[in-house]
């Protein structure tokens, strides 16, 4: 199918809007753009990071899920207490696959679920000394922890259990740091707000914990990985190439990471950002506070690797921009080899992307080495400086969706029939129930690693076995005719 | 007879736990079978029936066993004066904890375990002075107290936490079968209080039920962990308490209050010479400023 015109695609958003009764058209009218490449502002075309509509299935998480989910959870040699009912911390446990190297249960902690379990008595009394009790019971446990993290779930934000007392007077007892985060899921309209509180607590209680202490040698080619939660891997497969170009990574935030790799952040020369999204605020504080430039980067695909590559040799000496050639030409026999084999698969096949943090945008660089086109993308709790960075990575016309609606994205895919959709969990049985090829975007379906030029050839090999599954021609109907198979998937949801 | 669920609501202080008790402990004295429902955290809703200094609350009991699921009804239900079956709810420490929640939880464990048996005539509520989150509207939420007392006296801010709390029982009485059933006036022999809180009572769409004299045996009876019933059944203010409990058992003006404005409540103070005519001359200048004026 050819692509929409400019026209068509306003046409498509309007003809998805005249569903919804007055008020609810007027607000997600907002949310819903045809891209347009000239605009330099993204606030021209489209709103985001308000609230969500009620009854029109959003996919939002809350503070919590930024705080403890993405920003904190892969810290993992930190024991991060979910304090609170154990739902939370329960069904949030391991579900990221932000892998680590280390024993678990001895010097880490990733996969497992540290709660305070809240019961009736614990809402009407008071948490407090259940919380103090914990963090003794821990140290006790697991000595080999080097800092506990107290996550706070709603009710915490209710009853005000005063967990900022209690964090100090852990830390004096235990003589490690004990970080309070008032993540209370209630809070703002999504986990964007999460990962705002916790880069502030990191602010707060961790980042200044070795100022003034020199004694730790540094070099001029120091820089921190910062928002890679190395999911399946990636920040292994993108830490590797910065290496190989002489630059020293100090720190990875948070996938893999460790506290003291986040104590010795301020004293890098560089901070290279990956997902802006989730922790553009502390790498702004260091920017301010320690004067520590950053550069944002993307690590998807090798033409966007290349460019990266060069973008952060370009703020090194020669030796510096001389290794990152040597990087991308070593490499290049490799990506070759993969754009060779898979680009004739994939070559013009479109995409409609509906993800969090920077793949919306950040993928568009991958699928195009491939041949493939990104035809529609959008954010679930993106701000706007995420669409404007997004208007100029996707071609004209295309559709932007910014927390999408289930009835909306399933109208979208109806009427511009990608032949991939890359997205949640919650999305992925209905698209494939549709019969349209489906990725599971957040945590890479169980694969991965996607970054670096290791994570393309997975990637690659991942969007080939999963748009070209012999599956796919099954799941006609035999009594329909091939004709009408078109009508057939764009009548069916 | 059925059994009648009353709630006792009225400003901090002004004496709903003195007045309930002494209420009930007549009640009783008429061969009433009556069980108090203490909803306050500070526990003191049923220390003159039980001559104790604090009942063991429900929630203590069930921070002490694990769960409120691990508690027995005889484990919270103690039985004093009369035959008189009491609970208290329970709850934390002034500034930690959630005392709301503490009432909800006792209140549910209470209907869980069957303590509202047949045999039951009235079950009363004492409940905390202000109603300042949803858990201390539980007693007059639906299938709970359907009568509600407000205890006041001629003093302005009891007045306007009387209305204050008719305003909060329209919104449950629209809901629900919740009824305003009557002013309980606790006198501190301001002026032509009783008249006052007969204005107000009618304003607001209810009467003064009793007024309650002030008299110091109750203080003397009180020290001893008693009732005057109980103390000095004898005594003149025993038999006021008798008055007000027979009164109240044979109330049936039950009503959706119609709580008055700010303004007509001052101009009704003002009528009684409570509160002078506003004086917007005076409003925000400091003694300092006054005097030199």
């Amino acid at each position: 199918m050819a692509a929409l015109t400019k026209e068509e695609t306003e046409a498509l958003i309007q003809e998805v809007l005249e569903v919804y009764p007055e008020q609810a058209r007027k607000d997600r009218a907002k949310h819903l753009a045809v891209n347009d490449q000239s605009l330099e502002k993204s606030n021209k075309c489209i709103t985001s990071n308000r609230k969500s509509q009620p009854g029109v299935m959003t996919i939002r998480g809350c503070a919590y899920a930024g705080s403890k989910g993405v920003v904190w959870g892969p810290i993992k040699d930190m024991i991060h207490i979910s304090h609170g009912p154990v739902g939370c911390g329960q069904y949030s446990r391991a579900g990221r696959r932000n892998y680590y190297v280390g024993t678990t249960g001895v010097n880490t902690f990733g996969t497992m679920n540290f709660t305070s379990d809240f019961q009736e008595k614990d809402i009407v009394f008071g948490g407090d000394k259940k919380l103090g009790k914990i963090m003794t019971e821990i140290e006790q446990l697991f000595p080999l922890n080097k800092g506990i993290s107290i996550q706070s779930e709603c009710p915490i934000g209710l009853i005000g259990d005063d967990i900022e007392a209690v964090a100090k007077k852990a830390n004096k007892e235990i003589g490690k740091p004990v970080v309070p985060v008032r993540c209370e899921g209630f809070r703002g309209v999504s986990q964007s707000l999460g990962h705002h509180i916790a880069n502030d607590a990191i602010r707060d209680w961790v980042l200044e914990n070795r100022d003034g202490d020199d004694t730790w040698p540094t070099t001029p080619y120091d820089v921190a990985v910062i928002g890679d939660y190395n999911i399946g891997g990636d920040a292994w497969a993108s830490r590797t190439l910065l290496e190989e170009m002489g630059l020293r990574v100090v720190a990875q935030w948070s996938g893999d990471g460790t506290i003291a790799e986040m104590e010795k952040t301020p004293k890098v020369k560089l901070n290279l950002i990956h997902c802006y999204r989730s922790m553009n605020y502390i790498a702004r504080h260091m920017e301010e506070k320690y004067k520590i430039p950053w550069i944002e980067y993307n690590f998807f695909g090798p033409t966007k690797i290349a460019e990266s590559l060069r973008k952060i040799a370009a703020l090194f000496d020669e030796t510096i921009q001389a290794g990152a050639e040597r990087v991308i030409a070593k490499y290049q026999a490799e990506y070759d080899a993969v754009i060779a084999k898979y680009k004739p698969r994939l070559q013009g096949k479109r995409v409609m992307l509906y993800v969090g943090g920077l793949r919306p945008r950040h993928v568009i660089g991958a699928y195009e080495d491939l041949g493939m086109e990104v035809v529609g993308t959008g954010y679930e709790f993106g701000h706007n400086d995420d669409y404007d960075r997004t208007i100029k990575e996707m071609g004209n016309a295309t559709l932007i969706y910014d927390d999408v609606t289930g009835y909306e994205f399933e109208e979208f895919v109806k009427k511009v029939q990608p032949d991939l959709i890359g997205s949640g969990i919650k999305e992925k049985y209905i698209f494939q129930k549709m019969g349209i090829p489906f990725r599971q975007m957040h945590s890479w379906d169980y694969s991965g690693p996607y970054h670096g030029y290791d994570g393309f050839a997975i990637f690659a090999r991942d969007m080939d076995m999963t748009l070209n599954n012999p599956c796919w021609k099954q799941v006609k109907a035999p009594w329909k005719t091939a004709e009408s198979s078109n009508v057939a998937v764009a009548a069916s949801a | 007879m059925a059994l009648r669920q009353c709630a006792i609501y009225g400003k901090g202080g002004i004496g709903k736990s003195t007045t309930t008790q002494n209420l009930v402990s007549a009640l009783a004295e008429l061969g009433n079978k009556v069980m108090i429902v203490g909803c306050d955290p500070k526990a003191d809703s049923t220390r003159l029936i039980l001559h104790a200094k604090a009942q063991t609350t429900i929630m203590s009991l069930a921070a002490e066993a694990g769960s409120v699921e691990d508690l027995e009804l005889e484990d919270v239900l103690k039985v004093g004066y009369g035959g008189i079956k009491c609970v208290e709810s329970g709850g934390p420490e002034p500034g930690v904890g959630c005392a709301g929640r503490g009432v909800i939880t006792a209140i549910n464990f209470l209907e869980e375990e069957g303590a509202y048996d047949d045999e039951l005539d009235f079950v009363f509520y004492d409940v905390l002075g202000d109603v300042v989150c949803g858990g201390f509207a539980m007693p007059i939420r639906e299938n709970k107290a359907q009568e509600i007392y407000i205890v006041c006296s001629g003093e302005m801010m009891a007045m306007y936490a009387a209305n204050n709390i008719a305003k909060g029982i329209v919104k449950y009485a629209n809901s629900g079968s919740v009824r305003l059933a009557g002013l309980i006036c606790n006198s501190r022999e301001t002026a032509r209080e009783d008249e006052l809180i007969s204005a107000l009572a009618a304003k607001i769409g209810t009467t003064m039920i009793h007024f309650v004299p002030r008299d110091n045996v109750v203080q003397r009876a009180e020290i001893r962990r008693m009732t005057v019933i109980e103390y000095e059944p004898q005594a003149k203010q025993a038999d006021e308490y008798r008055q007000l409990a027979i009164k109240i058992r044979d109330n049936k003006n039950f009503i959706i209050p119609t709580p008055i404005t700010m303004d007509e409540l001052e101009e009704l103070m003002m009528e009684f010479g409570i509160i002078d005519q506003e004086d917007e001359s005076i409003i925000g200048v400091t003694a300092a400023a006054e005097a030199t004026a």
